[in-house]
């Protein structure tokens, strides 16, 4: 009995470590969805956040690597927001081209400065931090309170996010550019600069992401180690239907999915074929994209190149 | 007559004057990146140049070999975006064609070489074509966009492969995750002796020149070009039947891709398991771009990614540079055609890019 808690225990655990960096990477892409701008260089932006982070805490620390992640991040939205919201080309293409970008920058970068050497370049952690009382609850005490403190920070994050969409002349304007562009200039809203901020924080946040890979938990760079995590962030988005809540909710999900393996290792089910689980959540995504609900949840101006007359 | 004719043979000049152009701008983002990681530019280029076309080998056994998955999936690209579909998916449909590749020789593998290697290939194919359908079936009956659809697909296929080479299709010893090989009886023929280089090479050729002829001088060619540029207008003045081009240029788009899987298959790896496609899929995007949709433009450029593919494997060799710096020349041709088309529909009002 108390082992079926433990495994479970371990198994929520393994479950929030996994959707950490995917809910910032997917909190960001919901706010730069909900302004009209999908943008699968989120990947990309997790990757060179990652090594900003990595170069940064070897020199002056966690915290400036955590600075230095989102800073990264940024600087590739910088040149998606040039292509996408400036140039208006398509933001498909840019995406793809910005995540080819990164990880070939990232990989040369890493490999030609660290990689000769030999000697895998190990940074400063972020160690766990339990919060008291609060980690003592059952089953889930582990899981959600006894993490490393960035962990923390979304739970302020998110509701602050949502509050902020719904409820804020600002959030107002995000949405109406990513619904009615059309109105929301007719409104003296300029959509070009609302794109614009939202694309960096999505890249912030993205950079934040590729931090937390490093900084809480890997405790060193790989090349690649984004491993897809940005285009997970646009399925999780999608499952949360474009909701901050929800898409907190959505990366849980997909947190769990992963963790299965070590579930079923630590359950003594070899035998059990994770890979299939491991696509289930996609296939979760794409039932909820057909389901009626979530198309009127989309934002209608995403992905759309021209707007209005600027 | 001759005067379309003089326009045409300008506009190829312009055309291959600016793929040029474009060549040169990515050699230079190239050299500024190898300068300031440390690396001697010269060196490293002239490494890149002998790895591409140095030998008979290099060029028939790397860069030829390598061009044959970048140019089918980059021919799959281009009649999706041809028509409008951004098909993210031609990694996902890749891998199902040659997961259904695999699994066709396990069933077929004892029949005649003759009968059994063809139902291999055709195989991938049609399982190609089948995965794109999900896609087209979720746009056109829920509205979904095939961007996100086809992406979300992608990761299935991955995590389908994951599971075949370690159930169903793994090898009889069940050590490594990955399927039996194929007998020497059911590899694609070589075309010259002592070289890699194999059959696809001119499934590639004869493919482009049939979807060239096809999207210029077939009625359902036009469609699926008149449907692309503008599918209101296509369905009220041209009376086409969107929902019906929409599929076929999906399917086919699928189906290209998933041969490019079983291509490489019966032609290179000749066994299925874990990343099994170095992204051909997503570098077909960029393959596709870089030649403006065009089926025979795409040979061009699968030549020119090939090309680079193998030059980055004898400079990481030789110069010690990471080859993956090749992902950074093709992201930055893509991001200058984005931006030369960009720049073209602003000076011409009211001409949208293709893509």
């Amino acid at each position: 009995m108390t082992n079926v808690l433990d495994i479970s225990s371990g198994f929520l655990e393994a479950t929030v470590r996994w959707a950490t960096p995917l809910a910032f990477a997917a909190l960001g892409e919901c706010v730069s969805e909900r302004a009209g701008v999908i943008n699968i260089g989120l990947e990309g932006a997790i990757i060179c956040g990652a090594l900003g982070a990595t170069v940064a805490a070897g020199v002056a620390g966690v915290g400036v690597g955590f600075a230095a992640g989102a800073l990264a991040g940024g600087l590739m939205a910088v040149i998606f927001a040039l292509f996408t919201v400036w140039m208006r080309a398509d933001q498909i293409i840019t995406g793809t081209a910005i995540t080819m970008l990164s990880l070939g920058l990232t990989g040369t970068l890493y490999t030609s400065f660290y990689g000769a050497s030999g000697v895998a370049l190990s940074t400063p952690t972020m160690h766990a931090f339990a919060i008291p009382l609060l980690n003592q609850l059952p089953l889930v005490g582990r899981a959600l309170f006894a993490q490393p403190a960035v962990t923390y920070t979304l739970y302020f994050l998110t509701p602050l996010t949502a509050w902020w969409m719904v409820r804020t002349q600002a959030g107002l304007a995000l949405r109406a550019v990513g619904e009615q562009p059309e109105a929301a200039i007719a409104a003296g809203i300029k959509p070009r600069r609302v794109q614009t901020a939202a694309v960096l924080f999505a890249g912030a946040m993205a950079g934040l992401a590729g931090a937390t890979l490093v900084l809480a938990q890997a405790g060193t760079f790989v090349e690649g180690m984004s491993a897809g995590r940005g285009f997970i962030a646009i399925a999780i988005v999608v499952l949360g239907r474009w909701s901050p809540l929800r898409v907190v909710g959505a990366a849980l999900l997909f947190g769990a999915a992963n963790s299965l393996q070590s579930l079923f290792q630590a359950a003594g089910w070899q035998h059990v074929p994770y890979q299939l689980f491991l696509a289930v959540p996609y296939l979760l995504t794409l039932v909820v994209l057909a389901g009626a609900s979530s198309r009127s949840a989309a934002p209608a101006a995403l992905g759309r190149r021209e707007i209005g007359t600027q | 007559m001759t005067l379309a004719r003089a326009a045409s043979f300008r506009t190829s000049v312009v055309a291959l004057c600016t793929l040029f152009g474009f060549a040169a701008g990515a050699l230079v983002v190239l050299t500024v990146l190898l300068v300031a990681t440390g690396h001697d530019a010269s060196v490293a280029l002239s490494a890149l140049v002998r790895g591409a076309f140095g030998s008979w080998y290099a060029i028939t056994s790397a860069t030829f070999v390598r061009m044959v998955p970048l140019g089918l999936a980059g021919l799959a690209v281009a009649i999706a975006f041809r028509a409008g579909l951004l098909n993210i998916g031609a990694e996902g449909q890749l891998l199902i064609g040659a997961a259904a590749a695999a699994a066709a020789f396990a069933l077929v593998g004892n029949s005649p070489p003759m009968l059994a290697l063809p139902t291999i290939v055709c195989v991938g194919a049609l399982a190609g074509g089948a995965w794109a359908a999900i896609a087209a079936w979720l746009r056109q009956r829920f509205g979904v966009l095939e961007v996100i659809s086809t992406i979300m697909l992608n990761f299935v296929a991955k995590y389908l492969i994951g599971w075949l080479v370690r159930g169903p299709l793994q090898e009889p010893t069940r050590v490594n995750p990955q399927s039996t090989s194929l007998p020497a009886a059911l590899h694609l023929p070589t075309l010259i002796p002592d070289t890699q280089l194999h059959f696809g090479f001119v499934l590639l050729a004869a493919l482009a020149v049939a979807l060239w002829w096809w999207l210029r001088s077939t009625a359902g060619g036009f469609r699926l070009r008149a449907v692309g540029a503008n599918p209101s207008a296509a369905a009220s003045a041209g009376r086409i039947n969107v929902a019906r081009t929409t599929l076929v240029a999906f399917v086919l788009s699928g189906a290209i891709a998933g041969l490019a899987g079983s291509v490489e298959y019966t032609g290179v790896t000749y066994a299925l398991y874990d990343n099994f496609s170095p992204g051909y899929g997503y570098t077909a995007i960029a393959v596709a771009l870089l030649a403006g949709l065009h089926p025979l433009g795409v040979l061009a450029t699968a030549l020119l990614f090939g090309a680079l593919e193998a030059g980055a494997n004898a400079m990481q060799r030789d110069a010690g540079v990471p080859s993956v710096v090749v992902s950074v020349v093709e992201a930055t041709l893509i991001l200058l055609v984005v931006a030369a088309q960009r720049w073209q529909s602003r000076s011409v009002t009211g001409a949208g890019g293709a893509a």
